[in-house]
């Protein structure tokens, strides 16, 4: 029954979003696949901007069609190849568990563009993109350790794949460079995408007691549960602010309209070739969203770990580093190798949580 | 903590009863409605529309439960009139629903919602701790508790409620003994989506006060087989909801606890217990064949054409 309603939404999503797109065939089709909808107010709608800013720098020249909703594993695959099958130059597929689909169809269409968000297969037509999210978790630490009077933060967390675990140390170990004892409770929602339950994942955590809360889930609600709450929060993929004026201390914004102009351009132009980008602050692909709701020394400090990080002096992995459960893992000054962090799959001390397995 | 468990656990439960409770009417008038995750989103959209316009979460229940109270309608229509197949109308009505809404709800996304404020009934709410509890709590919460009994005395002890039932266990006799088939599943369809409708508006305006596309996530197919798993009985549907919802909020608790006693629990095995807790109950609960079957309306999802 759900198979059935799956592939008839995305039947109906992949009649809708072609409608419109049916003429003008010299421009070039820039084409976007996402999880959620364009309006979930977090991680889609961040791209969608990206997709708006893009089709507003290169108007005349290309079209940008796009497919919302359409669920990861199987029918993933389907949508893409459709997208490709319809005249798509170039297609960006928005979420990690878009990867092997992406692999599948790129490897049929030779002449096709592909670029993954977050993924770390590539191939001769598929480019891989990402943010380095963790250097917003790592500023975000700082300021919880900072503005938290018991000393222990909730995270909200999703499914437990390396680029969620390396949040979480991350944000961590912001912390600890600011108060050595602080702690982290985690709650695995196992989802990305449900108003409710992230709600109701909040809700467990202040009840246990923690008096500030950071969020890996895509909707405002554990924004609106610390709002009601009176506790401080960070939001996550979109500036949250609306959901917590007097609550969001700052968020992590991923802004891709920059990276998805350099792209197509280099399309365009004919010097595309396959990367695998891993960008951050400094370039412009991640940004914070001001610094509100803290006093002047909190946000001073935010504003200078930003700027160290943007320069390069600081990086948020930086040695001596434990494991969680106490040994070793990067010698004093010592920084992991990107592989390393992308694949990160324990705790770093201090996280008071058993990565789930 | 474990008043403010309770409290979560009210909160994540109601919709979920609420909504069962309105399928349940329409099945045991004989009608399958596999819509219900549609009514619910519209319900949901149309309450947050209603009371974003008019400023007023009451009149924003209202909204909610006439959303989905004219979306069950078209069920009845294809259903009923044109005696359409049931469960693929059904699914349709999901599809139809949960794309409308996010068409309809575009214009209100990442708008700060109107929260429906708890109404503190004096005297009773002074209780220690079930006055807090049982008697600080919003509108909805009330009607789901008055619709449960209700639906109980309408069923078993009114005369209407019989017929009802009779129509549900065979039409073709109901028919026979002068009963209008049609126009009473028109009614409890229409009454189903009414409550899908007020579910919906629970979870704009109390449970997240927000819009956002999909916000239903899934619970409607939770409601549609809680009437299942209670073998429609409206006090069953109760207690399974508030079982359905302690579960899902007693495991995020779990898991913080396990970690504060250094216990490694895999969250996924704690994310599955509400569904493994369901099965469990439904063997118990199908344990006995005889009573299943006397609950079981026997025409459940068969169509009805009256000449015949």
């Amino acid at each position: 029954m759900k198979k059935l309603l799956i592939a008839l939404t995305a039947t109906a999503a992949v009649l809708g979003g072609f409608a419109g797109s049916a003429s003008a065939q010299e421009k070039k089709k820039i084409c976007f696949i996402y999880v959620g909808s364009k309006t979930d107010g977090g991680w889609t709608q961040a791209h969608d901007i990206g997709r708006q800013e893009l089709q507003k720098a290169l108007g005349d020249k290309i079209e940008t069609p796009f497919l919302e909703s359409v669920p990861e594993g199987p029918d993933a695959e389907r949508a893409i190849e459709r997208m490709a099958r319809s005249g798509c130059a170039m297609i960006y597929t928005t979420s990690f568990g878009f990867m092997d689909a992406t692999v599948k169809v790129a490897a049929k269409f030779p002449d096709v563009k592909f670029e993954h968000a977050t993924g770390f297969k590539s191939a001769e037509n598929l480019a891989t993109y990402n943010s380095r999210f963790y250097e917003g978790r790592y500023i975000q630490g700082q300021i919880a350790a900072k503005m938290s009077k018991k000393g222990v933060a909730g995270y909200i967390a999703s499914f437990p794949i390396p680029e969620v675990v390396m949040g979480i140390n991350a944000f961590e170990l912001g912390a600890k460079s600011v108060n050595p004892e602080f702690k982290l409770k985690v709650v695995w929602a196992n989802t990305w995408f449900d108003p409710g339950k992230e709600a109701d994942a909040a809700k467990a955590l202040i009840d246990q007691g923690v008096d500030i809360l950071t969020q890996h889930t895509d909707t405002t609600a554990p924004m609106q549960v610390a709002a009601e709450r009176g506790i401080p929060a960070f939001g996550q993929a979109s500036d949250m602010i609306a959901a917590g004026p007097k609550t969001q201390l700052t968020a992590i914004v991923d802004t891709w309209g920059a990276y998805y102009i350099k792209r197509t351009n280099a399309l365009l132009d004919g010097s595309w070739k396959s990367e695998q980008v891993w960008d951050g602050l400094k370039d412009g692909i991640l940004t914070m969203a001001p610094y509100t709701n803290m006093p002047d020394d909190v946000k001073a400090m935010a504003e200078e770990t930003e700027a160290k990080i943007k320069s390069g002096e600081l990086h948020p992995f930086t040695g001596p580093i434990n494991k969680q459960d106490g040994s070793a893992w990067l010698a004093a000054g010592e920084k992991p190798e990107d592989g390393v962090l992308l694949g990160m799959n324990f705790y770093v001390e201090g996280v008071d949580d058993k990565l789930p397995k | 903590m474990f008043e403010a468990i309770l409290l979560t656990v009210i909160t994540a439960s109601t919709p979920l009863v609420v909504a069962a409770l309105g399928e349940l009417v329409s099945q045991r008038s004989g009608v399958l409605n596999l819509g219900v995750e549609g009514m619910m989103i519209m319900g949901a959209v149309a309450a947050f529309a209603t009371a974003q316009l008019t400023g007023s979460p009451y009149l924003g229940i209202l909204g909610g439960i006439i959303g989905g109270g004219l979306f069950s309608l078209l069920f009845g229509f294809l259903t009923l009139t044109l005696v359409a197949n049931q469960v693929a109308t059904g699914l349709a009505l999901t599809i139809l629903g949960l794309g409308l809404s996010g068409q309809i709800g575009e214009a209100f996304v990442g708008m700060p919602g109107v929260r429906l404020q708890p109404l503190v009934i004096p005297v009773l709410s002074d209780i220690p701790f079930f006055g807090r509890v049982l008697f600080s709590q919003d509108l909805i919460f009330y009607m789901s508790v008055a619709l449960v009994f209700g639906i109980s005395w309408f069923l078993f002890k009114s005369r209407t409620g019989l017929k009802m039932r009779a129509i549900g266990d065979n039409h073709g006799s109901a028919h026979a003994l002068g009963i209008n088939v049609v126009r009473t599943r028109y009614l409890a369809v229409l009454f189903g989506g009414a409550c899908a409708g007020l579910a919906g508006a629970q979870l704009s305006l109390v449970y997240t006060p927000q819009w956002v596309e999909n916000m239903t996530a899934g619970r409607g197919w939770i409601a549609l087989a809680l009437v299942v798993f209670a073998s429609w009985r409206p006090l069953r549907v109760l207690a399974g909801g508030y079982l359905f919802g302690a579960v899902g909020i007693g495991q995020l608790h779990a898991q913080l606890l396990a970690q504060s006693g250094g216990i490694a629990i895999p969250s996924q095995l704690l994310s599955a217990l509400p569904y493994a807790a369901t099965i469990v109950v439904l063997i118990i609960i199908s344990h006995n064949r005889r009573t299943t079957l006397i609950n079981t309306p026997a025409s459940l999802g068969k169509p009805f054409v009256p000449d015949r």
